[in-house]
């Protein structure tokens, strides 16, 4: 492999995914604001209030990490999705097929775009936060961590989404049956310790649920789960999703007759 | 040496559809090679497999010496693919579109401003570089997307129908350009359905039919084998009825005008000779048909007597 022509093409499709993003800065970046920006003032402010302490902190500032990772997945999944299946559906993913770079420099070309965006509307919510809420981070290195992985791994979701995608619809699917089901019933709003025992064992099956905990133990110190645990369930997908990625590609699915 | 060498390549769809009924043919480096069918013959198939579009069923490609199968990202860069149909981002800046394919074959960003600024003048478009692509006209897509084929200076340039809607002026200005092109070495493999432009610009020809190849020659080997050719006559002074001339079969179409049949065992000459001891002028002469345009009907439709003959003269 030619190391240096894969390196600058990952470069050029990194920059055209952030050129996009910022062209259409009112679909990307707004929204997400808006929405996280509402529920601080209506779930944080109104509601939080009377709901008191949650694991010892204040309602606003436990779900304040769990809002920031909500954003950062949902963005990183949207972008590669919809950025993957628009050059699909307008044919110029074939300037990246005729193209000598390899099929994992266009996969990470793409998650990388994916995680940029999520981490950029990452940020701007958690300036929203803090209008809201004071956040400590206590733990820098996990919270980074944990958060790239996190957007790494819903970058990849997304990026198969696109492959199989063969209509618009099929990239809404996803995200409104299952990923947003799975991130409003992985710990964002509550401690899993408040549900019944199997309803605990249940959403210990949710992948979300480790994100968001280890990201909030990243900033409060806090978490349901092992740290560990998550760390071990997010390389594992990082991982997965990565190969069968590849093996889609490589494969032709969804971009080769 | 081989620019491209297919070797029975064989290509069935999902669907069952036979594309390609493994076809042979190569393309010396350098030439200007016309690939030439109906719609629905295997043309873009056959392209599509070349520059990975399509997977192909059975069969060997190889590029400038490199396999599709072993080195495939070797083969892939010393291609450049003007395809059919419009597959760029019309939401990005027409530089955009060729900056971000220079980038995608590894030129760093300084060589890759620099061939993209000397190709989007090649082809008059410089001054629209800041536009949206969307925003460009047809001939003006068809012509970035040629600028965006040769950003990384391919060895080989496969341009399926690069002229197909575009008017007659930019037509010939994309045909200076690609004679250019070639005669600085590129070799060109170029599908039309103009068959005009394939007899103007190429110099071999391949025809497919039904996914097989039914003639692969030189254009100008191909061209001798019409047994028969149709000229008109514009005469000076009108005539009553249609001259008798020995060995061509005339007919008055119009009072000045004369249509001619010549054969193979004739000349031009010997007809000018005759119509010139009757006292018959003529003004101007032109072909009534498109020379290979009259071969690929007479190749595919497979209408007229004798067509075995000529296609295995």
């Amino acid at each position: 492999m030619n190391l240096k022509l894969n390196l600058v093409a990952m470069q050029t499709i990194v920059r055209k995914e952030m050129i996009r993003v910022l062209r259409i800065w009112v679909q990307t970046i707004v929204p997400p604001a808006i929405t996280m920006t509402l529920y601080f003032i209506i779930f944080g402010n109104l509601i939080g209030r009377r709901i008191g302490t949650m694991d010892g902190f204040d309602y606003m500032q436990y779900i304040a990490p769990g809002l920031i990772m909500m954003s950062v997945i949902t963005n990183s999944y949207g972008n590669v999705v919809s950025s993957f299946f628009g050059a699909k559906f307008g044919r110029h993913i074939e300037e990246m097929i005729v193209s000598p770079m390899s099929n994992a420099t266009i996969i990470i070309g793409h998650v990388v775009g994916g995680v940029l965006r999520g981490l950029l509307v990452g940020l701007l919510v958690t300036v929203v936060a803090l209008f809201f809420t004071r956040l400590q981070v206590q733990h820098p290195l996990i919270m980074i961590s944990i958060v790239l992985l996190s957007s790494t791994v819903f970058a990849l979701a997304g990026l198969i989404n696109a492959i199989f995608a063969k209509k618009f619809d099929d990239i809404a699917i996803v995200p409104t049956f299952v990923l947003t089901p799975l991130t409003y019933l992985g710990g964002v709003f509550y401690s899993i310790s408040l549900l019944p025992e199997f309803w605990q064992n249940v959403s210990k099956a949710n992948p979300i649920l480790y994100m968001v905990n280890a990201f909030r133990y990243g900033i409060l110190g806090t978490s349901d789960i092992g740290i560990g645990t998550a760390y071990a369930i997010l390389i594992v997908f990082v991982v997965g999703l990565f190969s069968v990625c590849l093996y889609l590609l490589n494969r032709g699915v969804g971009i080769r007759e | 040496m081989k620019a491209l060498s297919i070797k029975n390549l064989t290509k069935t769809y999902a669907n069952g559809t036979q594309a390609l009924k493994g076809i042979d043919f190569s393309v010396e480096a350098g030439d200007f090679y016309a690939l030439l069918g109906p719609n629905g013959a295997g043309k873009t198939t056959a392209i599509g497999i070349i520059t990975s579009l399509v997977n192909k069923t059975a069969g060997e490609v190889e590029i400038f010496g490199h396999s599709i199968d072993t080195e495939l990202a070797a083969a892939k860069q010393c291609i450049g693919l003007v395809p059919q149909e419009i597959n760029m981002n019309l939401w990005e800046k027409v530089q955009n579109v060729v900056l971000n394919q220079a980038g995608y074959y590894g030129l760093d960003r300084q060589l890759a401003y620099e061939r993209t600024e000397k190709y989007l003048r090649a082809l008059r478009l410089w001054e629209k570089r800041n536009d949206n692509a969307r925003s460009l006209s047809g001939g003006m897509k068809r012509r970035l997307m040629i600028a965006r084929a040769l950003v990384h200076e391919p060895r080989l340039l496969i341009l399926d129908e690069p002229t197909a809607g575009v008017d007659i002026e930019i037509r010939r200005s994309m045909w200076e350009f690609l004679r250019e092109i070639n005669a600085q070495g590129t070799t060109i493999i170029l599908t039309t359905h103009y068959l005009e432009e394939a007899e103007s610009l190429c110099r071999h020809v391949a025809i497919i039919d039904e996914g097989r190849i039914i003639e692969d020659a030189r254009m100008s080997v191909v061209l001798r084998k019409l047994q028969r050719e149709v000229f008109v006559l514009s005469l000076e002074a009108p005539l009553d009825a249609a001259p008798q001339l020995e060995g061509f079969d005339a007919k008055l179409i119009e009072e000045t005008e004369l249509e001619v049949e010549k054969g193979p065992d004739t000349s031009l000459n010997e007809l000018f000779v005759q119509l010139a001891g009757m006292g018959i002028r003529v003004v101007s002469l032109r072909n009534k048909a498109n020379r290979l345009e009259e071969l690929f009907m007479r190749l595919v439709e497979n209408k007229q007597d004798g067509f075995k003959e000529v296609a295995d003269a």
